[in-house]
Order: C-alpha cells, then sequence, then structure tokens
C-alpha cells in the first residue's frame, strides 16, 4: 500500500518560497496567477496492515510540523 | 559550571560553542554526540549548537530533534536544567516542542549572513541577566530559516509573559514582531538565530555574546 501525504502550509502563514515562485513564473510571462503555495509531497510505501491512525501519528510526529502546517493523507493502491 | 554541548551529524558550530563556554566560564563543557540516550549527572548547561543538522532534511532541525539525545534534553529542562539552542539548536528546540513556535524560510528567500543589531528584551532571565533591558548589542547571524513564525494568539501569550528574549533591532528575516530568541514559561529554555558564541573575545570585533555565558556561570554560583 502507497500513502501520499500532503504536507501544505496553514492559510495565513506566509510562503516566501511561494511568492518567489510567483515572481518566477510572472517573469517567464505568465499572467493570470493569482497565488502560489509551496508544499512538500511524501510518499510511503507501507504494510498493508499499517492502521490510520500510525499515518496519523507519523504525520504528526515527524512530517507535518502542526505549528505551521496542514497535511493529508491519500491513500495509493 | 558543569555543561555539556551536543554534536549532531550536520552541527558546525559545535566546536565554537564547546570554546566560547571555554573561555567565558573557565570550564570546559563534555562533548556528547546525539545518539546518546542519557546525559552526565549534574549538568547545569547543555548547549544545542548551531549548523545544519541531517543536511536540513524535512525541516531545519526536524530530523535532530528526534535524536535520542532529545528524550534526555527535554527531560533535563523539565528538571530545571538550562538549555540554550543557537540557530539550528534553536530550529532544533523549536521542533522538539521545548519551544514555541516554528523557524521559517526567511522572508527574503536568502541566506543572511551578517551582524545585527538586537535589543535585549528581557534582562532578567538566567541568559541575559547581565544586560540590561533595552540595550542594543551586536551578534552575527547566519541562517537561512530564522523568520520567527507563531500564531497571534502565541505571541500576545509569550510577549505577555517576558518570554521574548531578544528582538532584531532592523530587517533581518521576517520574523513576526522582530523576534531574535525566545524564552519557554519557566525561562531556563532559550533559543535564539543570532551567535553570541562568535563574539566573546576582542578578536572577533566585539565580545557582545561573553555576557551570556558569564551570566549563565554566575547564576550557576549564585544558586550553589
Amino acid at each position: 500500500m502507497k500513502a501520499r501525504i500532503h504536507v501544505t502550509l496553514k492559510d495565513g502563514v506566509l510562503d516566501p518560497q511561494g511568492r518567489a515562485i510567483h515572481h518566477a513564473l510572472e517573469g517567464l510571462g505568465f499572467g493570470g496567477v493569482e497565488d502560489v503555495r509551496a508544499g512538500r509531497l511524501i510518499e510511503l510505501t507501507l504494510a498493508d496492515s499499517t492502521s490510520d491512525e500510525d499515518i496519523d501519528a507519523m504525520c504528526r510526529k515527524l512530517l507535518a510540523n502542526m505549528v505551521i502546517e496542514n497535511y493529508r493523507v491519500e491513500k495509493v493502491a | 559550571m558543569k555543561s555539556a554541548v551536543i554534536t549532531f551529524p550536520g552541527s558546525n558550530c559545535d566546536r565554537d560553542l564547546a570554546v566560547a563556554i571555554e573561555r567565558v566560564t573557565g570550564h570546559a563543557p563534555i562533548r556528547l554526540w546525539h545518539g546518546e540516550q542519557s546525559l552526565p549527572e549534574g549538568l547545569d548547561l547543555i548547549g544545542v549548537p548551531g549548523g545544519f543538522s541531517y543536511g536540513d532534511y524535512l525541516r531545519s532541525g526536524a530530523m535532530a530533534a528526534r535524536s535520542p539525545v532529545i528524550g534526555a534534553v527535554v527531560e533535563a529542562a523539565e528538571r530545571g536544567v538550562a538549555v540554550l539552542g543557537i540557530c539550528n539548536g534553536f530550529q532544533i528546540l523549536t521542533e522538539a516542542g521545548l519551544l514555541p513556535g516554528a523557524l521559517m524560510r526567511n522572508a527574503g528567500i536568502r541566506f543572511v549572513c551578517r551582524t545585527v543589531g538586537l535589543t535585549v528584551e528581557n534582562a532578567e532571565s538566567r541568559f541575559t541577566s547581565l544586560y540590561q533591558a533595552g540595550e542594543t548589542i551586536r551578534i552575527p547571524v547566519a541562517h537561512h530559516d530564522g523568520n520567527y513564525f507563531a500564531d497571534e494568539a502565541t505571541l500576545d501569550r509569550i510577549e505577555g509573559e517576558g518570554q521574548v528574549a531578544f528582538r532584531y533591532a532592523e530587517p533581518v528575516n521576517g520574523s513576526a514582531r522582530d523576534i531574535a530568541g525566545v524564552l519557554n514559561a519557566k525561562g531556563n529554555v532559550l533559543g535564539m538565530m543570532p551567535h553570541p558564541e562568535r563574539v566573546v573575545e576582542a578578536q572577533h570585533g566585539n565580545t557582545d555574546g561573553a555576557r551570556l555565558f558569564e551570566g549563565l556561570a554566575r547564576g550557576v554560583l549564585e544558586r550553589a
């Protein structure tokens, strides 16, 4: 089983990297980009017996910093 | 003063910190590897140095904060042992939950490496007792992820409780309320992005960092 963990900055947390990417896109001539937020994708290959609670605990204890980040677990067959 | 300095894979200010503590206080710290499960008995100070532990993988300080030794550091902090985290050490202490908030990429994206002015906000702590409240000191910074963040309620709380030890006196990295150094609620854990260990001898250009270590050592003698 694979689980994709999408880690994103919480709303209201400034994202200097997203802003720099935004500027770079504009510099390349792409108009219409209203906002950019950069995040992180972590793909876990897990034993099928791994519980949702364990995946959640992995996210909270290490993969995301709950002070500044949210996470979303996407299970892939 | 009995102290220890922890080295993580990728630490690079551990020696500087150990030398600064020895020069200022006259006592050489014990050097510890991050894999230790326990700490020596009777420590007065634990130094968590700057550097790029684990190559800043995942988030700065995230991996080091899960090192075996950190469990012992958290326990020692609960018992009241002084813990000082500098730069990457500050990042490690926030990741370990010993200090509030988080340190994010500098607002200007760039690595900042220069000497900056700091205002001493709290001169009552055991780290800052030899400074004057409101005094401006000059300490070098060298970091990419020093942009202090905490939610507004947390910021209001730590300001109200006197947990802001140092504030930048000039724009540096976009930190919330210009916060450069934070104490825990009990006042025995300090994290700061600037490097006091780099300015302790006349040959360093200034000695504004020396009073931090001197104050710690004096506090230990007074409490003895």
